[in-house]
């Protein structure tokens, strides 16, 4: 089976444990207005490559992925779901480490069809790199043009399937650079109980020589980057959120 | 056994000169952590603050604080030199000061002439006209005997970099054998080689004798080194200081003779432990002491200098010294060869801030102790100044005490030596081989009138087929150039302290080299697997290509150009190895242009991968800049698929990366990521 791949990383070290091949697909719902990789968002483009291709150009410098595996990002990986279950079979029949960097738009809890496909994906998934966006439902579709609503449901059917997962939040000045939101995100998270790691992504404007290359206007021209000292306290207000909602036991 | 001895394990090393021997008899395998290590003394701190200060001084100067104009510099050219006598425990500098540049015309009276001058010095005139007139040089040597061909070739810049004006360096003494054996028992052993020499005086055996006389003389020098600073270095070190002390007196008279491109120190930290671990043992000295010694021996390495000029710092980016030293490995009976020492060498990254020299390398082994490698990872992430090597590559030639000249070269120490012989461009050479031999610079005729290619569109097959041939005019041309050079090396510029630190009988190294790999196998995949037109100038030179449609390019894991890249080094050195070699060199090959790069490519037209003329070539076996697309992995496997066997003398592949990039903490590179969610804070 053939999926819609943007490009390969032979040497991804930030997407999960270890030093991991890292498959960018092409396509995403989403519009985050920070997003830095805009040449992703259109779908049913890129190069097309099948599972097995993919896996060969993986095995061929295996010794290097000792201690990680593979991820798969994009765009939003989770648009291509039949292709992820092929592509997990296989690499679980090659007992490679699967891990899937998501933003877990595409959940749909109503959807039978699509949930059967999301059991199965799941039963292959060592690990999820959940990104949550903004806590907060109204900002959520502020900042990406989509409800939380979900993602958050996503977040939950993950921890009642017991998949272990990092959550991943990129804090913007402005506009999930606020306390409050910061703390509400880490109350949520910590009634996780399958949350392993949290990444907190401090948000950077090296995405924006990608709008001019396509010619699209960049919606936070004027906003500068956060420091890493301010993400570093965004991640204790975080913390602090989990650590009240642990105190009170996760229901 | 010798006083010097006592505690030691006794074995074939008493009895004969065997450094070898005397280290695995007698050193200890450290597999602890770096907790034991010191902080620098009080007179470390004093000493090194007075360094960068003369360093600042240096810099404000222009480059250079003093140079000597009128003593040509032997091993005992000048009286002793110190930072502050009473400070240091290991003494010794090249000339009667510190930072004071020393002159040494055998190379090339010229090339000795303009480092002065592009300084603001004038070499004394008595000393100009001694050198041009009455005692030849080895660059008037080399000059004599050149072809119009071999200066056409070096003119056009398609073989550069040659050792024919300057020391070719890449030899590395055996200078634990002064600390070891003393001079006195090194001495009478090369009497006895000198007399066991064949009695029927051919002319090898004419040049043995006088080669085994010089070492003799270069001895008793060393000695003399020894008394000007008050060591008595006859006799075996009986301490680790002395030990210490004699090492590096070894290689300060190769300093002070020989200005060559690379001036390595070899393998001397385990060596050293021996003694450290034996003076620990008896009391006599501190751990806090041994790291005294260590980081003021360490700081006399690092202040090493010779009188270069502005071109030559061009190549090699810089004046350096290349003062490698080899640490760690493992041995041929699997036991590690990490001692206390080599913690105490990387330590000195601590004690005296980080430094490119001494130039220390680690030669990297699966199995070397974890918690040496943690540290290694650790220091190399707080300095970048530490080198890796793939010890479980080059142990298999080399057995297990041999060292890396300049940054890749290596060698048995004491048993192996290399003749240094720069690059030829391959990327010029396909270019001759388009062009009928003609430089697509300078329109001239440079290599043989081939017939060029001609044709709208660039063949695959007819391109090889021409390719060939000129690879192999070039691979001659190239290696007698080199014949000669070598041969007036050793009749003009004799390295003779540092081969009387070498067995009689060595194995010469005949290192070549190639420059542009990935120019050449991008330029040769677009012809292949895309469309590539010429474009003629009005004499019908090709001086630039059209190229319609994609190609694979070398840097990609990509099988379809990296088999190109690798047919091309094991077809340049089959051809390299069908030459005759000077003194029985055994041929070998490296790509390892780390600086030099961007001189070959200023003097390259364009080139069929895309490449505009005088654009940087990649630097050694680097894919070119840009191309490899697929991360790091991707690249780094294209150059793993270049056969060591094809380039013994070394693959380089430079390879910078923002920290970010190799993951969010330190704490990937010293162990597995762990993302801590910290909740018990």
């Amino acid at each position: 089976m053939k999926g819609y791949v943007h490009s390969l990383e032979s040497f991804g070290t930030v997407d999960g444990p270890g030093i991991r091949f890292v498959i960018f697909l092409q396509g995403c719902p989403m519009r985050c207005l920070y997003c830095h990789n805009p040449d992703t968002w259109e779908i049913n483009k890129g190069r097309q490559m099948d599972t097995d291709e993919i896996l060969k150009a993986y095995q061929k410098n295996k010794p290097f992925y000792k201690g990680g595996g593979i991820t798969v990002t994009g765009g939003e990986p989770l648009l291509q779901i039949d292709f992820l279950i092929e592509l997990f079979q296989k690499a679980k029949q090659q007992d490679i480490h699967t891990c899937i960097d998501t933003s877990g738009i595409t959940f749909n809890p109503d959807n039978q069809v699509l949930l059967k496909k999301f059991d199965t994906l799941t039963s292959l998934t060592d690990l999820v790199l959940l990104d949550i966006k903004h806590i907060d439902p109204e900002e959520h579709v502020k900042l990406t043009k989509q409800s939380n609503e979900h993602i958050l449901a996503f977040s939950r059917y993950l921890d009642e399937r017991k998949i272990p997962v990092w959550i991943r939040h990129v804090v913007v000045p402005g506009i999930t650079d606020n306390r409050e939101y910061l703390y509400r995100l880490g109350y949520y998270i910590g009634g996780l109980s399958n949350l392993k790691a949290l990444d907190v992504l401090p948000y950077h404007s090296m995405g924006k020589v990608k709008y001019e290359g396509l010619g699209i206007d960049y919606p936070l021209k004027s906003l500068s980057d956060l420091s890493k000292a301010e993400a570093v306290e965004a991640k204790k207000v975080i913390l602090e959120g989990i650590r009240k909602k642990r105190s009170e036991g996760i229901s | 056994m010798r006083s010097e001895w006592k505690d030691f394990a006794g074995g074939k090393w008493m009895h004969e000169i065997d450094v070898r021997d005397f280290i695995q008899k007698n050193y200890t395998v450290y597999e602890g952590d770096e907790s034991f290590l010191a902080a620098p003394t009080k007179n470390t701190i004093d000493l090194w603050n007075q360094v960068l200060a003369l360093s600042k001084k240096e810099r404000e100067a222009g480059g250079v604080l003093d140079m000597d104009t009128k003593t040509v510099s032997t091993i005992t050219s000048h009286g002793p030199g110190y930072l502050d006598k009473s400070k240091e425990t290991i003494v010794g500098f090249q000339t009667d000061k510190p930072f004071k540049r020393s002159m040494q015309p055998y190379g090339g009276i010229r090339m000795a002439e303009k480092a002065c001058a592009d300084n603001g010095y004038k070499v004394d005139p008595e000393m100009s006209e001694f050198f041009s007139v009455h005692r030849k040089t080895h660059n008037a040597g080399v000059f004599d005997a050149y072809t119009p061909e071999m200066r056409a070739c070096r003119n056009s810049h398609i073989i550069t970099g040659l050792p024919d004006a300057y020391g070719r360096g890449r030899i590395i003494g055996d200078y634990r054998r002064v600390a070891l054996y003393g001079i006195d028992r090194l001495m009478e052993d090369k009497e006895e080689q000198k007399a066991n020499t064949p009695s029927v005086m051919t002319a090898d055996n004419i040049r043995d004798r006088e080669e085994l006389s010089e070492q003799i003389k270069a001895l008793r020098e060393l000695k003399k080194l020894g008394e000007i600073y008050g060591c008595d270095i006859a006799k075996p070190a009986a301490n680790v200081k002395e030990a210490i002390q004699a090492t590096y007196f070894g290689y300060l008279a190769a300093v002070k003779e020989q200005n060559g491109a690379a001036m390595s120190l070899g393998r001397t930290a385990t060596f050293l432990d021996c003694y450290a671990e034996r003076d620990l043992k008896n009391g006599t000295f501190t751990e806090e002491q041994i790291q005294e010694f260590i980081d003021h021996f360490i700081m006399k390495l690092r202040l090493v200098k010779f009188a270069r000029t502005p071109e030559y710092n061009s190549i090699f980016a810089g004046d350096p010294v290349w003062v490698t030293e080899s640490l760690a490995g493992i041995g041929i009976d699997g036991r590690p060869l990490v001692s206390k020492m080599c913690f105490r060498y990387l330590h000195t990254l601590d004690n005296l801030g980080a430094s490119p020299e001494p130039n220390l390398t680690v030669l990297w082994s699966t199995g070397l102790p974890e918690n040496f490698k943690k540290y290694c990872a650790k220091m190399s992430i707080k300095t970048s100044s530490i080198q890796y090597e793939n010890d479980d590559l080059m142990r298999v030639t080399h057995g297990d005490d041999y060292g890396i000249a300049c940054c890749v070269s290596s060698m048995r120490i004491g048993k192996e030596m290399q003749f240094f012989g720069a690059r030829a461009n391959l990327a010029k050479c396909l270019l001759y081989a388009l062009n009928g031999g003609v430089d697509e610079v300078t329109r001239k005729q440079v290599g043989p009138k081939y017939r060029p290619v001609t044709g709208d569109v660039l063949e695959y097959e007819d391109v090889m087929d021409k390719f060939t041939d000129m690879m192999e005019w070039l691979a001659g041309v190239y290696v007698n150039t080199l014949n000669i050079i070598h041969y007036m090396h050793d009749k003009y510029c004799y390295e003779r302290v540092q081969m009387a630190l070498h067995d009689k009988k060595v194995l010469r190294y005949f290192a070549t080299g190639i420059a542009g790999l990935s120019c050449v196998a991008d330029s040769l995949s677009a012809i292949k697997y895309a469309k590539v037109k010429p474009v003629r100038d009005e004499s019908g030179v090709i001086v630039d290509f059209e190229t319609e449609g994609d190609f694979p390019k070398y840097g990609n894991d990509d099988d379809r150009v990296d088999e190109i890249a690798k047919n091309l080094v094991t077809s340049f050195m089959n051809m390299i190895r069908k030459h005759h070699t000077y003194r029985e060199g055994f041929p070998t090959m490296s790509i390892l242009t780390i600086t030099s790069n961007v001189v070959y490519g200023k003097a390259t037209g364009n080139t069929p991968d895309g490449r505009k003329k005088g654009e940087p070539l990649a630097p050694g076996a680097n894919p070119m800049h840009g191309r490899d697309s697929q991360g790091a992995v991707a690249s780094l496997s294209s150059v793993a698929k270049l056969p060591f066997h094809d380039a013994q003398d070394g693959i380089s592949n430079t390879f910078s990366i923002i920290p970010g990039a190799l993951g969010k903490e330190d704490r990937v590179f010293t162990g597995d990521i762990e993302v801590d969610l910290d909740l018990n804070k």
